[in-house]
């Protein structure tokens, strides 16, 4: 199974192909090209106009050495890391040694300044490289796991003893949903104390969340009513670990008891290209009292998205119309190992 | 042992299983402490209905309910002439466990063991919490005020819901509530009013507390006027509150926030 291991941020050489290190790469380079205008313009006025000229220069070295780069990312990532990383400062000179040459050789530029422009393009990119392999380090996968430890969801104490009281009480008169609902709960136990660095399948996680809203219909009856609207979705898709359960405790925790009549909890899980999406909706009583626990819960799984995603997973919140609602944006995971 | 009378007790809980699980344990602690259920209610509104009609002795409550929850209905029933004892049961609920130990308010935990219930049944004590301690508790475990306040009238427990109060008002010796039907006394004091609604409700005078959404203009009173400052007006009713010098900012802040 999949796990956090493989995961793009604990490589000491960037997956060029993910958005985040993209990103960062560009807003990297372009600060520091930002600098070198304002260290070379004569005033402020003339930063701008010498940041324009400049970027002319770096923007398509950079483009060109980001796409070469992530076409190459697998044979990199079988390199040794500095022999991996001498490659990326060997290719950078070479693009940059290219484009600069042919400028001049159209007379955009001195001659004179091919040596400064490829020294500046290898410092730039060791400066990157540098960056890089320190963040690897600071989000190392024990650091990482031991941080996934600490956040892995927790299961409500109040959900807990309810539903022993619940469990109890059917014992004597219907010792078959009792024992059922044993078995659902002990399930819910095993994937809340799983390691939470592997990843599960869709279909797991979808089947652990039936479990508990029929637990929390057995506490509930009527008043809880269920909607899941699964469409076309791979069920063995790999996510991250009780995504869902916690969404659903919240929703009905917030949006269900405290409604004299009930309500109901709707889940839509559907593929959008290259991404997942997952909504879970619940009605909004009165006005929305305790909203201290649910912030935690959702920034503990934001968390725990930006862990295993980086900048390429979502979580979203909206109220309207008497209705809260949970948005997740996953990308569809290809299994790399 | 003498035969004893059995006591009528009020199961009170959102749950019909936990309901459930309480009759059945009555029911096997029967020999040694006789009791019979006389009703059943899913939250506090419901429990409130049965006791009008109804002669209880103990009232078990759950805490969380949707509706009225179990802190606020001990609340009201202090005001009853009789008020039934109140034991509450609750699954999980740190801060109210913490403050019924240090009240020695009588609690059970969930899942209830039968002979827990059996102790707390036979040494059911005589002295009610009072309804300012309960308001309180209830206060911080909600995370808000109350849903209704009780007004006692000729020997009825009346309920006012707080959503429908548009201002309460000082007089010599009483608080009352205006609605857009009816005035209701009330035996509370503002103070106590104002922190416990500080949301909903703003103060206009020394004497007077206005619900915001009711707040529909400002008119300035006379300069000869020596009881307001200026004047309050409101939706649903002709009256006008006073308000007083000191508020007058902060009041008329208020309607154009």
């Amino acid at each position: 199974m999949a796990s956090i291991r493989h995961f793009p941020a604990t490589h000491p050489l960037p997956d060029w192909r993910n958005f985040g290190v993209m990103l960062r790469v560009l807003l990297g380079v372009n600060v520091l090209a930002a600098l070198a205008a304002l260290a070379q313009a004569p005033d402020l006025a003339g930063w701008s106009e010498r940041f324009v000229d400049l970027a002319s220069v770096v923007e398509p070295l950079l483009l060109v050495c980001l796409g070469l780069l992530s076409l190459l990312r697998d044979v990199l990532w079988r390199l040794r890391l500095r022999a991996g990383q001498t490659c990326v400062m060997a290719l950078a000179a070479a693009l940059a040694a290219l484009m600069l040459s042919y400028a001049s050789s159209l007379h955009l530029i001195d001659a004179s300044a091919i040596g400064r422009g490829l020294l500046l393009t290898l410092a730039t990119t060791a400066l990157l490289l540098l960056y890089f392999e320190l963040r690897s380090r600071a989000f190392s996968p024990a650091q990482a796991e031991a941080r996934l430890a600490a956040l892995n969801a927790r299961i409500r104490p109040h959900f807990l003893f309810n539903s022993l009281n619940a469990v109890l009480s059917l014992i004597r008169a219907r010792p078959q949903q009792a024992e059922a609902a044993l078995e659902s709960l002990s399930d819910l136990f095993r994937a809340a104390m799983r390691d939470p660095a592997e990843l599960v399948s869709l279909a797991d996680e979808v089947a652990l969340g039936r479990q508990y809203l029929e637990l929390e219909h057995l506490r509930l009856g009527e008043r809880l009513a269920v909607d899941w609207q699964i469409g076309e979705v791979s069920l063995d898709l790999p996510i991250p670990p009780l995504m869902l359960q916690p969404l659903l405790e919240n929703a009905v925790y917030h949006g269900i008891e405290p409604a004299p009549a009930g309500g109901t909890v709707s889940i839509a899980i559907v593929r959008r290209g290259d991404e997942l999406h997952i909504r879970i909706a619940n009605p909004v009583i009165g006005q929305a009292a305790h909203t201290a626990g649910n912030h935690m819960a959702l920034a503990n799984i934001r968390e725990r998205l930006a862990l295993y995603y980086d900048l390429e997973a979502r979580l979203e919140t909206e109220l309207a119309d008497n209705r809260y609602e949970v948005h997740i944006v996953l990308p569809c995971q290809r299994k790399r190992h | 042992m003498p035969t004893q009378t059995p006591l009528n007790v009020l199961l009170v809980d959102d749950e019909p299983l936990a309901r459930e699980r309480l009759r059945a344990l009555l029911g096997d602690i029967a020999g040694q402490c006789p009791a019979s259920v006389v009703g059943e209610a899913g939250n506090g509104m419901q429990a409130l209905d049965i006791l009008r009609e109804t002669a209880v002795d103990v009232v078990l409550s759950d805490i969380r309910m949707p509706g009225m929850d179990g802190i606020e209905l001990a609340s009201h029933l202090g005001r009853m002439a009789k008020p039934p004892a109140v034991i509450f049961t609750t699954a999980y609920d740190n801060y109210a466990v913490q403050a019924f130990d240090l009240n020695a308010i009588d609690y059970l935990m969930k899942p209830v063991r039968a002979q827990r219930l059996l102790a707390a049944l036979q040494k059911l004590s005589a002295q009610r919490p009072l309804a300012a301690l309960l308001n309180d508790i209830g206060q911080t475990v909600r995370g808000g005020g109350r849903t209704h306040l009780s007004c006692h009238e000729r020997g009825r427990l009346l309920l006012v819901p707080v959503a429908e109060v548009l201002y309460f008002k000082a007089d010599l010796k009483y608080v009352t509530a205006r609605t857009v039907e009816r005035e209701y006394l009330l035996d509370e004091s503002l103070t106590h009013l104002e922190s416990e609604f500080a949301s909903r409700f703003l103060r206009l005078h020394r004497a007077v507390l206005v619900a915001r959404p009711a707040l529909a203009g400002f008119e300035r009173a006379a300069d000869d006027d020596a009881e307001a400052y200026g004047w309050a007006l409101l939706r649903g009713v002709p009256e006008k509150l006073p308000v007083s010098r000191r508020q007058w900012a902060a009041a008329k802040a208020e309607l154009t926030a």
